[in-house]
């Protein structure tokens, strides 16, 4: 793969050309309209639709929610990547496909089922609720479901470099009279955390864009339990189309700031971890 | 200690063995622990879709399914809107797959990111971008009004929003598989004679076929799956531009569970049909990786 392809193999300038038109026409030109919308507006404009208290609210939420479901993908994510590399038991095999149904099952599938089975006379709510849990149309509910659309990108994440660890370093601990728990705070945990930055990363990006299944189990209580994407949508059904565009700018400048911020991150963790 | 016997690395040895052996009750606690949440996450939603579409008896399940119109219409234009998106990421996943795994250029790597963007979008804003251009109050709505083309509200929208957000799944998929197996072959083909379209077809495309269909699959899930992004622009017109998903979550908001139920019980059987094939064709491209790596080997090329 040299640059001395381009004189070898056909298809450089088509295949590129292509790419470049359709990328431009679906994603760039879309994403100029939204921009040049937001800048019709001026200045003091923007502020008053982007940073309504309902809408500061929602940003709170949104992010705050994420976060929390993305920290409990981690912790659920760790345990299940670690034993399905490390241990054997009957049924690792369904468990290890089951993993990403998330992936595949439709959001609005996930809501809807979501905000039936934790209401007072659902399946797992007839437990929960008499103990004080409320894990529908509470922000609660949201974290919950927003940790099942993330917990398999933490396992995704982190298998390939649990599998590839080399057992040269946990034997060396081993020999140099560490216990497990040293050897496993010590030793494969620094190494785990690039990992771990880049599935928090993907579960974080993930959290803050849902809509699907965050509108079911929510109950979208403006602020309470109201996301960014779904105050868009309310907005939009009333035809405020600047204020909605503004919300909409607010939400891409926070992933694309995450998305920057986690970059540089997932960089410097790698060069002070390998 | 046991290994996965489908782990492509195998490290564990007997001398290793001690070194890395947990105790058995911190292992069977993280296994209990791990099949407890994702029996709690996973399992049990799923059990439970099914469980609450056929509550009503089978009878009244097939009733929900066939006897709606709107219902009926939802689920052909899903599986019309799927396809036509899946092919659009197709050709353009090769198109791309091809410029970036096969040649350097300046700004490769923002190319690159450029190609993932759309997974970065939150759906709805990617609904709400389109609505700017096409929609009544849009840069292009009012010349399209004229000319009587109907883009948001109409099945052109839903397919422009399934694409945006479908976009990256197949290109992202073959990039690295392209790059694992080199271009030796291709190379050889083009310097006896072949010309590009042959080259494409009879070396490339069968390369790399697994790692296509594997990002095929997912792209198809995640297309018949949609729900932001074409909630934002279809306008929820029952028997016309609704969608499966959108038909859940209009039957949820009627208080027909049963039916928005069985309408969901389809979708979870795509996403469980789905997960059968994932793992079938992540087997074989695994395999045609390992091969080309094993045929590298020894000239160095890796």
């Amino acid at each position: 793969m040299s640059s001395s392809n381009r004189h070898v193999l056909p298809g450089f300038h088509s295949s590129l050309g292509f790419t470049l038109v359709y990328l431009g026409l679906l994603v760039l030109v879309p994403l100029v309209a939204c921009f040049s919308k937001a800048f019709t507006l001026t200045w003091s404009e923007f502020w008053a639709a982007a940073w309504t208290p309902r809408a500061v609210a929602a940003y709170k939420f949104t992010l705050g929610a994420s976060i929390a479901s993305s920290l409990v993908s981690i912790v659920i994510g760790f345990v299940v990547a670690w034993v399905l590399v490390r241990y054997e038991f009957p049924g690792k095999r369904l468990f290890d496909a089951l993993v990403d149904l998330p992936f595949a099952l439709p959001t609005a599938v996930a809501g809807l089922v979501y905000s039936t089975l934790y209401v007072p006379n659902g399946w797992l709510g007839q437990f929960l609720v008499p103990l004080g849990i409320e894990a529908a149309y509470s922000r609660l509910a949201v974290v919950l479901v927003l940790t099942f659309l993330g917990v398999p990108f933490v396992i995704r994440a982190l298998e390939p470099v649990l599998e590839s660890f080399e057992a040269d370093a946990e034997e060396a601990a081993y020999l140099l009279g560490a216990n497990r728990l040293q050897t496993f705070l010590r030793v494969i945990l620094p190494a785990m955390i690039p990992a771990v930055i880049t599935g928090f990363s993907l579960s974080l990006a993930r959290g803050i864009g849902e809509y699907g299944s965050v509108v079911f189990v929510s109950g979208n209580m403006p602020f309470k339990t109201e996301i960014a994407p779904v105050l868009i949508v309310a907005q939009l059904e009333e035809f405020h189309y600047a204020e909605a565009t503004a919300i909409a700018v607010m939400l891409l400048a926070m992933s694309f700031a995450l998305l920057v911020a986690i970059n540089l991150l997932e960089r410097w963790s790698k060069r002070f971890y390998a | 200690m046991h290994n996965a016997p489908l782990t492509v690395v195998t490290r564990a040895t007997s001398g290793h063995a001690v070194a890395r052996r947990d105790h058995a009750w911190i292992r069977w606690g993280l296994i209990l622990f791990a099949v407890g949440s994702l029996t709690l996450l996973i399992v049990v939603p799923v059990v439970n879709v099914f469980y609450q579409a056929l509550a009503p008896g089978l009878r009244a399940y097939i009733d929900n399914l066939v006897r709606d119109p709107d219902t009926l219409h939802a689920i052909g234009l899903t599986l019309i809107i799927a396809p036509v998106a899946v092919i659009a990421n197709l050709v353009f996943g090769i198109a791309a797959a091809w410029a970036i795994a096969r040649f350097k250029f300046p700004g490769r790597s923002l190319l690159t990111a450029l190609v993932d963007l759309p997974f970065s979008v939150s759906p709805v804003v990617a609904g709400l971008m389109l609505v700017l251009l096409f929609g009544m109050q849009g840069h292009f709505g009012p010349w399209l009004r004229e000319h009587g083309v109907s883009i948001i509200f109409a099945w052109p929208g839903l397919i422009l929003a399934t694409t945006f957000v479908t976009l990256p799944f197949i290109a992202r998929e073959l990039i690295p598989v392209m790059e694992a197996i080199g271009s030796d072959e291709e190379v050889a083909a083009v310097s006896l004679g072949a010309s590009g379209w042959q080259m494409l077809w009879r070396i490339t495309l069968p390369n790399v076929k697994w790692g296509l269909l594997y990002g095929v699959i997912l792209c198809n899930a995640r297309a018949m799956g949609e729900f932001g992004a074409v909630y934002v622009v279809s306008g929820h017109i029952a028997g016309r531009t609704d969608t499966m998903p959108l038909r859940v979550e209009k039957l949820f908001q009627e208080y027909n569970n049963p039916a928005s139920f069985a309408v969901a019980s389809l979708l979870t059987l795509l996403a469980l049909v789905t997960l059968v094939l994932k793992v079938v064709v992540a087997r074989k491209t695994r395999r045609d990786l390992e091969e080309a790596a094993r045929e590298s080997a020894p000239t160095g090329g890796a």
